[in-house]
Order: structure tokens, then C-alpha cells, then sequence
């Protein structure tokens, strides 16, 4: 008994420097930019010597996203949300699929490894300097079908100010609504298999209620603004996903080829014997398999796509708001117009953002060891 | 006798003064001295020439020339930010003159007035008056502008001019009429680049709707924005967009300039570092393989901005500093400067000959024209301003409502402090 104590003080003792450094410069840290977030700190004397901070309330988040001025950042919300979106699709897709490829050992699979992962070795901003050459209006990508003797491509891929998905921020509380009532929707029919009842007790009734009041009084909801302000999918924005998808796929591929690996030679010979094509094979026995490959590549490009800042920076430049993304604007609001309190606003809602992908994570990996123990 | 002994005090002078020279050209001071500047690649020797002066006059002096890269200094600037506020600032620092200094470290009481200094050296006539207006306060100057660019002008090629059959517009009225003909023969009559390049450019339209006075009255406050004489800038600058290039945003000035200069473009409004661009890079001849003029509507007017070196509060070495910036403001060190980096001396008395055409053409302008200040490069408004201009650039160009974009410049005046 008082070995085990001892043990465990040992542990407790080699363990805390490092959650006293992580409290201070980690957790302290995000406690300190809640309450500058909270604050006036800005304007002319905001860099003087001690600078005078106000508490404020959530004026700086009210304004982020009901302020005349702040449309820029309501769009780079919106952007953040596509770039996640179609960055997930496309790394977890296209990796997987290269992965599968490769899982089917074709001759000189070593060197193409090499070859898909090598993108990830290079740092954004030099895959941004490099796409934004191949996607120049004038040259790159669009001359292309010139050399098989067609008319070059007209398509802009970082400048287009076409929009489309357009919708309208004024709509804000009923979007929020019906998203909610289509993730409840979502998580039933997940649950419907397991425990019907449940599911449309806690998930599919109280969506389906949600979306049909919003839908039929959602024009007695606030508006989130006093004007029109429309916000959508920039076409400009294809050109910077593209560059990120071709970074990340491969690292995505390394990934599901570890896993594919490591699935045993006898499944695949038993999936055969069942009489399962390469096709059911995969999607039916090995995919599933990887699913915590599968978690843990969203976790990681989830993340990657929220803090995406040199590539951008590098292929549209600092100001150009159809590309933009809220870390850029943190990083231009903080540092060049000196608003240190509406810069940390715009940190905590990123990392509130950061939050929902995370925690459900969190939480699904608790319950499960909870579970197994 | 009486002259024996006044040759002989001469000739004892004479070797008292040779003997006291070198004592007095080397200097006693010692110790470091950290520059910090975002003059990295192609500024880089010119900053380096300045520091050969002032280590020849400051042998005992260990210089740092500590430079952050990054186009405009937006690296730079975040990181001296972080210095300022950690209590760690440099001895001297770089920093767009105007109220990109003013409205930012002066305002925070960062910076000392180099008002004396000024005076010591007579540089209060060697400076033009609007100049020093331009980077001081009531309560003094606040920094040593080193070089002078011009943001007004345009650019062309007189023989592709000549080829399409069209000259130089003198106003903005004939640039339309102009812009016409070019577009019927599949040119772009005016090329653009990425969106700072649009702010460059809505200055120089603000400046010819306007005029002079009334540039100055929007940034003392007097005249508002969303006043009739600014909703006509923004109506205009939708007017000039309609001529410009769609692929914009994807272009840096550089290929702006490019298109000029290849004939795919006939006009381009850049500042005067196009000049340095296309002699140097490009290889033309100033005034025959390519050409300027004063933007539509401005001639007689100069639209400058200045890099410039100011004296922190609490510079560890601040003697060291002030010598510095005795080099800077010098006759020799601006010539020394300027032919390198391809600007001009903010100094009315430089020697013309060490300069190229183009630079001796912008000189003589600097010395007779009016002087106001630039937007897009940080002497007419405070960083917060500029930052906020940027969205409301972007939100124009998007949805080109000149009384939108009118309103939204107003607001974003109030709330940085321009406007009442």
C-alpha cells in the first residue's frame, strides 16, 4: 500500500512542472485572451506603455456578428465552414483512395509513396507560392488544353467574384435553428438501426418539430442585421482548397495504407472465399475497420483547415476578403489595426469552433473506455 | 613682423585644425546600435550604404541591422509591435512617415520629438514646409523621413501608345474617351493588380475628384465622407474599375506592370517604384521605352509617402541613435540612399546629376508641386483606418455601391478618430 502511494507521488511530482507550465501557458493563456476578448483595448493608445482596457460585456462578439463593419468577418466564418468542409471530403476521399490503389501493390508502390507524400514535406507557404503560378488567370492550369491544341481555359482560380450557395446573414438565428434541427436528424437516423425507440424519442421528433417551426415561423425570429448581406461559395476560394487537398492527401494516404497493412492477410482471404469482390472487400470489411483512422484524420484536417493562414497569405494576400479566412482577419485586426480585444473575440470564437470538433471526440473516447472498463 | 606673426598663427592654426579633424570625424561613441527595418532583398544595399556612413563616422560602434522581411513591412510591423509592448524596443526603427507613426506610436506616447534635432541641423529649411506638417503634430516632429516615393503617377509605353493611335489623358475625362477606343482594339486601358493596388489607385481618383484642399479636409475631418464630394470619388473610382483587368486579384503590381509593358495593358497607376522596376528589370530607358505622367487630374499635385526613422521612448542606446539619424537627414546620406533604392532625397538642396531621369523628373515636381499625403502607404490615416479600408475596398469591389461605400468609409472615420 504505501509502495503504491509512493509510486504514485513520484508520478504526481514528475508530472507537475509540466501542468503547472501547461495551466500557466496554455490554459492561463486562453483565460487571459477570454478577458482581453471582453475589453476596449484599442484604438490610438492601445500600444502605450499601460494601455487602458474597459470590460465591455460581449460587445466585441455582438459586433463580430451583428456589426455593420464586420461583414468581413462574417464571410471568412462562412469561408472557414466551406474550406472545412471540402478540405475533409477532399484529403479524406482522395487519400483513401490512393491508399486503396496502392494497397494493391502495384510495381514501384515505393516510389509513389514517396511521390504522394512528398506535397506534405513542403511548408504552405511554398505550396502556396507554387499554386499560385499554376493558378495564374493568364498561364499554369488554364493554358493547359493549349498544348493538346485547344483554347486555353478562361477560369479564375483565385479571382473569381463569382459567389453561389448564396444565402443571407439577416437569417442568422433561423440557420443556426435549422442546422440544429438537421444535426439531430443526422443523429437519429444514425441510431435508428440500434435503438429505434431512442432515437426518435431524444433525435428524430424533437429535429423534425425543430425544422417545422422554424420553417413556418421562422419570419417571427430577431434579424440578426437591419440589412441585406449576403454570404456564399466563392468560386475564388476552389484555387486555395485544390492547393491544400493536393498538401494533404497524401498524408491522408500514409495514414489508411498503415491501417490497410495492418489488416490480416486471412480476412482478405476469408472476404474472398465469401465470395466478395475487391470492391465489397473494401468498402464493407477494411473501411470500417479504420474508422479510428478515419476520426483521427478529421480531427487532424479539421484543425489544419481552422488555422489555415500562410496559404492564404501566400496565393490571395492579406486582403482579399472573397478568400479570407477568420485567423487572417485575427491576425490583420490584432496586428495592423492594433483592436487587440476584437482580435482575441475573433481567437476564442475560433477555438470555440475548434471546440465542436474536439470535444464530441472527447466525449465518444471517454464513454468508450468508460464502457470497455 | 606684424605679418610674420599673423602667418604664423595661421600656419599654427592651420596644423591645429588638420590635427583636430580625424579626432572630430570619428566620434567617441561606442556600444550597439539595432536598426530594425523590413529592407531585406532589393532595399537591402541601400540600407547597407547608409550604415557604411555611419560607420565611418562611428567606428567604435557595433551596428545590428535587424531586418524582419516582408513586403511593406507587415511582418515587420506585428513583430516590433510584440517588441514595443514586451518592453524590448529597438534603437531605431523604420516606419511609413505620417499617421502610420502619429496615429499609432506617437499617439501611444512611445516616441520622442525630434523637434531639436531638426533645428540643430538645420534641416527645418532643408525639408519642404508641407513635408514637415505632414509628419509632425502640435506637439513636434516625429521622424526622419530617409527617401520619397510618388503614388500619383502613371505609367505607359509612348510607342505602343503610338501604335494604337492614342496619347497620355491629361484628365479622366479624356482617359474615358481613350479607354473606348483601346477596348474596341482588345486592349486593357487600365491594368490593376491585387487589392492594396485598388487603394493605391482610389487615392490617386480621390485626389483628382477632390483636389488638394479638399484631400486634406477628409483627413483633418472637415470633410465628411459620405458627403456628396465623396460619394463622386467612389462613383468615379467605379467609373475607372470598368476599365481595368478582371483577373485583378490575382496579380501582383509587378505583373500589372508587366502588362503594360508587353502591350496587353496601355495604362498603369502605380508608385514611382515601377520606375526602378521597369529601368532595372525590365531594362527601358526612362522617358523613351517607357513613360509617366501625373495621374488624370493631378497634375501639380504630388501624392508622396516616405519611409522614415523615428527614436523610440527608452532606446537602449540612444546616443548612438541620434547620431543615426544625423546620418539619415544628411545631404550625403540621402544622395548615398536614394540613386540605390530608387527614390528621391526629401531634401530641397540634392545633387540632381546623381540621379536618373525619371528621378530628376520627380525631384523638380517635389520641389514646385503641392505635397499631400497618401492612404494606401500610411501617411494620411492611422493603421485602424487603413486596416478598415481594406474591407471597405473589398466590400466596393463587390458590389460597386459608391453611397454604400461612401457611408461605410464615414463610419470607419468616426470610429478611428478622423472624422467627428
Amino acid at each position: 500500500m504505501r509502495e503504491v502511494s509512493r509510486d504514485r507521488m513520484k508520478a504526481v511530482i514528475a508530472l507537475l512542472p509540466s501542468v503547472i507550465l501547461i495551466g500557466v501557458f496554455v490554459y492561463g493563456f486562453i483565460g487571459n485572451t477570454v478577458w482581453i476578448s471582453l475589453t476596449d483595448w484599442r484604438g490610438g493608445a492601445a500600444l502605450s506603455e499601460n494601455p487602458v482596457k474597459n470590460f465591455v460585456g460581449f460587445e466585441n462578439y455582438v459586433e463580430l456578428f451583428t456589426g455593420f463593419l464586420d461583414g468581413r468577418f462574417r464571410q471568412d466564418l462562412v469561408n472557414a465552414v466551406y474550406y472545412s468542409i471540402l478540405l475533409l471530403a477532399g484529403a479524406v476521399g482522395i487519400g483513401m483512395f490512393i491508399a486503396i490503389l496502392l494497397d494493391r501493390k502495384p510495381r514501384g508502390e515505393d516510389f509513389l509513396r514517396t511521390v504522394f507524400l512528398y506535397p506534405m514535406s513542403l511548408s504552405f507557404i511554398v505550396t502556396g507560392t507554387i499554386w499560385r503560378w499554376l493558378l495564374a488567370p493568364q498561364g499554369g492550369v488554364n493554358i493547359l488544353p493549349t498544348y493538346l491544341g485547344g483554347e486555353p481555359l478562361h477560369f479564375q482560380w483565385l479571382s473569381s467574384m463569382k459567389t453561389v450557395l448564396v444565402f443571407d446573414w439577416q437569417n442568422l438565428f433561423p440557420i443556426i435553428l435549422y442546422a440544429a434541427a438537421f444535426v439531430f436528424i443526422v443523429l437519429g437516423l444514425g441510431k435508428l438501426r440500434r435503438d429505434p425507440g431512442r432515437a426518435f424519442k431524444r433525435y428524430l421528433v424533437p429535429g423534425v418539430v425543430l425544422g417545422a417551426v422554424v420553417w413556418l415561423f421562422g419570419d417571427l425570429l430577431p434579424r440578426a442585421l437591419f440589412m441585406e448581406e449576403t454570404h456564399g461559395f466563392n468560386l475564388a476560394t476552389l484555387g486555395i482548397i485544390l492547393a491544400t487537398i493536393w498538401q494533404y492527401s497524401g498524408y491522408t494516404m500514409a495514414l489508411y495504407l498503415a491501417g490497410f497493412n495492418g489488416i490480416s492477410q486471412d480476412l482478405m482471404d476469408a472476404a474472398r472465399l465469401d465470395g466478395a469482390s475487391d470492391f465489397d472487400y473494401y468498402v464493407h470489411v477494411a473501411i470500417p475497420m479504420l474508422k479510428p483512422i478515419t476520426i483521427s484524420a478529421v480531427i487532424i484536417l479539421s484543425h489544419i483547415s481552422l488555422k489555415m493562414f500562410d496559404l492564404i497569405f501566400a496565393m490571395t494576400g492579406p486582403d482579399n476578403a472573397a478568400t479570407g479566412h477568420p485567423a487572417l482577419n485575427m491576425y490583420l485586426t490584432t496586428f495592423r489595426a492594433n483592436d487587440f480585444a476584437k482580435g482575441a473575440a475573433i481567437a476564442i470564437v475560433l477555438f470555440l469552433v475548434a471546440g465542436t470538433f474536439i470535444i464530441p471526440y472527447l466525449v465518444a473516447s471517454y464513454r468508450q473506455r468508460r464502457n470497455a472498463r | 613682423m606684424k605679418n610674420s606673426l599673423a602667418k604664423l598663427l595661421f600656419v599654427v592654426a592651420a596644423v591645429a585644425m588638420l590635427g583636430a579633424l580625424p579626432a572630430q570625424a570619428a566620434s567617441n561613441l561606442s556600444g550597439d546600435l539595432e536598426i530594425f527595418s523590413w529592407w531585406a532583398g532589393d532595399e537591402g544595399p541601400a540600407l547597407e550604404a547608409l550604415i557604411d556612413i555611419y560607420k565611418k563616422e562611428n567606428p567604435n560602434v557595433n551596428v545590428i541591422n535587424a531586418t524582419v522581411t516582408g513586403g511593406s513591412g507587415v511582418n515587420a510591423k506585428s513583430v516590433l509591435k510584440t517588441r514595443m509592448l514586451g518592453g524590448n524596443p529597438p534603437d531605431s526603427f523604420q516606419v511609413h512617415a505620417g499617421q502610420e507613426l502619429i496615429g499609432t506610436w506617437v499617439k501611444a506616447d512611445r516616441m520622442e520629438d525630434l523637434t531639436p534635432i531638426f533645428k540643430a541641423n538645420g534641416w527645418m529649411e532643408a525639408f519642404p514646409k508641407g513635408l514637415i506638417k505632414l509628419i509632425g503634430t502640435d506637439k513636434g516632429i516625429w521622424s526622419v523621413p530617409v527617401n520619397i516615393h510618388r503614388s500619383n503617377v502613371m505609367w505607359f509605353v509612348p510607342a505602343n501608345l503610338k501604335k494604337w493611335g492614342v496619347e497620355a489623358p491629361k484628365t479622366w475625362d479624356e482617359f474615358f474617351t481613350v479607354a473606348e477606343t483601346l477596348k474596341a482594339k482588345g486592349v486593357v486601358p487600365l491594368a490593376l493588380a491585387q487589392n492594396w493596388t485598388a487603394n493605391h489607385l482610389w487615392e490617386s481618383v480621390a485626389l483628382a475628384a477632390l483636389g488638394a484642399d479638399k484631400w486634406d479636409a477628409l483627413w483633418s475631418g472637415d470633410l465628411a465622407f459620405d458627403s456628396a464630394d465623396g460619394v463622386k470619388v467612389w462613383e468615379l473610382f467605379g467609373k475607372v474599375l470598368k476599365y481595368t483587368n478582371s483577373d485583378a486579384t490575382s496579380l501582383s503590381w509587378q505583373q500589372a506592370t508587366d502588362m503594360v509593358v508587353d502591350g496587353r495593358a496601355a495604362f498603369n497607376v502605380m508608385g514611382d517604384w515601377a520606375a526602378g522596376y521597369m529601368a532595372t528589370t525590365k531594362k527601358l530607358a526612362p522617358g523613351s521605352g517607357f513613360a509617366w505622367s501625373a495621374s488624370p487630374d493631378t497634375t501639380g499635385e504630388f501624392m508622396f509617402l516616405a519611409d522614415s526613422f523615428g527614436l523610440p521612448k527608452g532606446a537602449p542606446h540612444r546616443d548612438n541613435a541620434v547620431a543615426w539619424l544625423k546620418v539619415l537627414g544628411s545631404l550625403e546620406g540621402s544622395d548615398t540612399f536614394n540613386p540605390i533604392k530608387g527614390s528621391i532625397s526629401a531634401r530641397l538642396d540634392s545633387d540632381l546629376s546623381k540621379y536618373n531621369a525619371y528621378g530628376q523628373s520627380a525631384a523638380a515636381d517635389f520641389g514646385k508641386d503641392r505635397i499631400v499625403g497618401s492612404l494606401a502607404h500610411g501617411v494620411t490615416a492611422n493603421e485602424g483606418f487603413m486596416n478598415d479600408f481594406a474591407s471597405v475596398m473589398e466590400m466596393f469591389l463587390k458590389s460597386r455601391n459608391a453611397q454604400a461605400a461612401a457611408k461605410a468609409s464615414q463610419q470607419i472615420a468616426v470610429k478611428n478618430g478622423i472624422a467627428k
